[in-house]
């Protein structure tokens, strides 16, 4: 997945004399990804990562963390629980129902994702509760630039993908089975209440693929729902239309990352299909959700003209002008290192396009500073968000409107 | 270990008292062991089998189990030696062994346990070899008996055990995967820590089994073992996968042999271990290439669906392709031409 490497980039680059929050932030997700956490440092990580993205304008105070009770044993078992969405076929085996992929999956083996298994016929998620990621981020770092801007996003993630992208950011835990990396065991109780204690509006379900980990999506936004806190999810869209439905009908917003507009890509730099993720979107729009989307411009693999413009008019014609469509700069990682730096001018040259084709919100991603991360009126272009990288720094709409115009701007903007 | 004066049950009495040292005094692992290549693969290979072929020997005994349902270690033993030495065209046990290994190598058995008790390496099979390597020299402590996850050899009789001066008994969950990315092809992986860091020779122990999605899993990929995301690399029937985790230079380099454990086979329903469709074999099957072992292997289960009345793999939609393309001319990992293969059936 590109997307949190994408924060990382801007953090980096943000500004010169910010090394010492560059490094910190670095020191923190590295301490995620690698060390076995403890539920202090799990606290204390999810904690730091707002101060270290100097965003401590935008958040509560920080508050000592009251005593919740945490299970200690670290077993497989606690993790485990039947899987939805899958169909038992004759001599224990089953068919996965959650993605397009349709895994056939024998007995004792795992699906493509490896995060869902079989066990003599029954189908069961390993990562319920699984946490092996989180942090505070900015909603700004997903991105979602229409949602609740200028607030904080509690962000989670389980092991595990159904693609296998070769541009992957955190392929270290995206392309790694459950047991493969450190996990915290955290119940969905225990998320929406340290979402609210942290004064996160939002829970984030992010980071690795939140499709396999569907039914502790599920339960996580429930939980938080009645705790009063909001989820929205960050995906790849390569899920089943019934799945779609159930689980990210429990969503209030979501960002898709639409790889690119070629079935070929899909097939050879994804490992997935192009259709299935588009069909995702049409269902989304028809269910009324609010969702952005993503297209991260690989260099020389995805970043034609008329790929560009296919792009804009399929979005305008299934989802409408007024889908935030956000073109990020790809950067060199896992299976594609041999690619450079996406230039901003092809990234300009996208966003061009995709303007000319009518859509309303087209921004540039992955380069702080840039012009192209500020909300416009489309209506008397003038700025309505004001970004710099991950900070929201002006926020002038008022009752989802221009407040020079009057003309309505589509999002979710106020909590 | 000396079959005189160790037995099986010495054998795992050895393993568990490693288990114990382990779970009681968390044992800091050793040092690294890192040495020169041994021979080049196939190097052995050239000398046994006719010229510009490639040599399977299938070895079977019809009283492996005598009256019982387990197999006699004694008999396993005279099986392996009997496989080994056609092998090699030698008639004494341990010379099969001194031309693979060398006292100071550090010797991996990758077994496979995945289909749990019924359809998983023998320990038998595993002792009887221990017991070769250290009469040429081998020291215990250089012999790691290891698969992707200790549980599932334990839950298969193969004790954890990581005490000095005895063989030793885990999986890569133990010490892990290496950091960075082993490419090839479709696959980039991660690999087991056992495989690039303790031991410079590998000795494939595998199933004859069929798979679901791969058709059948025998030598070739029983080296999803090694690495870290198996799961990414079902697509297609495992077609070109399979080949490409072969082709991996830590896999390519350090393997010496193939012994595929054919006591228990299975035809239908894999690789989980289903009763119904699996049959006693009573064979061991020995090669270094892998590609010719694979193919005169999905024969077998071939032949035994026949008889079963069950349609052919590639009737049932699920061939397995990878056989073929591990032949190809990126792979060259061997020959799945039957006319290249010399195969030698001996029995008790």
């Amino acid at each position: 997945m590109p997307r949190e490497f994408q924060s990382r980039a801007s953090v980096r680059q943000k500004a010169a004399g910010e090394a010492e929050v560059e490094n910190s932030v670095r020191e923190q997700e590295v301490g995620l990804l690698s060390c076995p956490l403890d539920r202090r440092s799990f606290l204390k990580c999810a904690m730091a990562s707002g101060a270290a993205l100097n965003i401590s304008a935008l958040a509560p105070p920080l508050a000592a963390f009251p005593a919740v009770p945490v299970p200690q044993k670290q077993d497989d078992a606690q993790f485990t629980i039947e899987a939805k969405f899958y169909q038992k076929l004759e001599n224990k085996k089953i068919k996965c129902k959650l993605c397009p992929r349709e895994c056939n999956i024998g007995d004792r083996e795992t699906g493509y994702c490896g995060v869902r298994e079989n066990h003599g016929g029954t189908y069961y998620s390993l990562v319920h509760s699984r946490v092996c990621a989180a942090h505070i981020d900015p909603i700004e770092k997903k991105p979602l630039f229409h949602y609740l801007p200028g607030t904080l996003a509690f962000s989670i993630a389980t092991a595990g993908c159904n693609v296998n992208c070769k541009f992957c950011q955190n392929w270290d835990i995206s392309q790694a089975r459950p047991e493969q990396v450190p996990a915290q065991y955290s119940p969905p109780k225990l998320v929406a209440d340290l979402a609210k204690q942290r004064g996160c509006p939002t829970i984030a379900y992010t980071y690795s693929e939140p499709v396999v980990f569907s039914e502790y999506l599920m339960d996580v936004a429930d939980a938080g729902h009645e705790a009063g806190v909001r989820s929205v999810v960050v995906s790849n869209g390569y899920m089943q239309k019934e799945a779609l439905k159930t689980a990210y009908g429990k969503m209030d917003a979501v960002k898709i990352d639409l790889k690119a507009f070629s079935e070929s890509y899909y097939k050879d730099v994804v490992t997935g299909e192009l259709k299935p993720v588009l069909d995702s979107l049409v269902t989304l729009r028809k269910m009324g959700k609010w969702t952005e989307m993503v297209y991260l411009v690989v260099p020389t693999l995805n970043d034609s003209d008329g790929e560009f413009r296919g792009l804009a008019r399929w979005v305008k014609a299934n989802l409408g002008q007024d889908v935030p469509l956000h073109f990020t700069q790809f950067h060199p990682e896992y299976l594609l290192k041999n690619l450079p730096i996406t230039p901003v001018p092809t990234l300009e040259r996208a966003k061009a396009i995709a303007d000319a084709e009518g859509l309303h919100y087209v921004y540039i991603g992955n380069v702080p500073g840039h012009p192209a991360e500020n909300t416009y009126c489309p209506k008397c272009r003038r700025i309505v968000v004001e970004r710099v990288g991950l900070t929201a720094k002006q926020m002038l709409i008022s009752k989802g409107k221009c407040p020079f115009c009057g003309q309505p701007i589509p999002g979710i903007w106020h909590a | 270990m000396n079959r005189g004066d160790s037995s099986r049950r010495d054998f795992l009495k050895k393993c568990a008292t490693g288990a114990a040292v382990l779970g009681a005094a968390g044992k800091a692992w050793p040092e690294p062991v890192m040495r020169a290549e041994g021979m080049p693969l196939l190097a052995a290979a050239e000398q046994t089998a006719a010229p510009g072929k490639s040599k399977v020997v299938i070895a079977r005994d019809a009283m492996l189990r005598g009256t019982t349902t387990t197999v006699d270690s004694s008999r396993v033993l005279s099986l392996l030696d009997r496989a080994m030495q056609s092998f090699f065209n030698v008639d004494h046990p341990a010379e099969p062994w001194k031309k693979l290994v060398r006292p100071g190598d550090t010797v991996g058995l990758k077994i496979n346990t995945l289909g749990g008790r019924g359809l998983s390496t023998n320990v038998q099979l595993v002792e009887a070899i221990c017991e070769r390597l250290q009469e040429i020299g081998i020291k215990a402590q250089d012999i790691i008996i290891w698969d992707r996850d200790t549980d599932e050899m334990d839950r298969v009789g193969f004790r954890t055990s990581t005490a000095d001066n005895r063989v030793q008994c885990f999986g890569t969950d133990r010490i892990g995967y290496e950091d960075e990315l082993s490419t090839f092809g479709k696959v980039g992986s991660r690999l087991s820590k056992i495989l690039t860091q303790r031991t410079n020779v590998m000795i494939n122990l595998p199933i004859l089994k069929d798979h679901e999605g791969a058709g059948v899993t025998i030598a070739m990929k029983n080296m999803y073992g090694v690495i870290h995301n198996p799961n990414k690399c079902h697509p297609n029937g495992c077609d070109p996968y399979v080949a490409d985790v072969n082709m991996l230079p830590a896999v390519r380099s350090k393997m010496r042999i193939t012994i595929c454990d054919a006591t228990t086979a299975c035809y239908e329903g894999g690789p989980g271990f289903k009763p119904q469709y699996s049959w006693q074999e009573n064979a061991l099957m020995v090669s270094q290439d892998p590609v010719a072992l694979d193919y005169t292997s999905w024969q077998i289960i071939e032949k035994k669906r026949a008889e079963k009345k069950l349609k052919t793999l590639e009737a049932a939609g699920r061939p397995p392709r990878y056989i073929a393309t591990a032949a190809d001319a990126k792979h060259q990992l061997g020959t799945n031409d039957p006319r290249r293969i010399d195969l030698i059936e001996v029995s008790a």
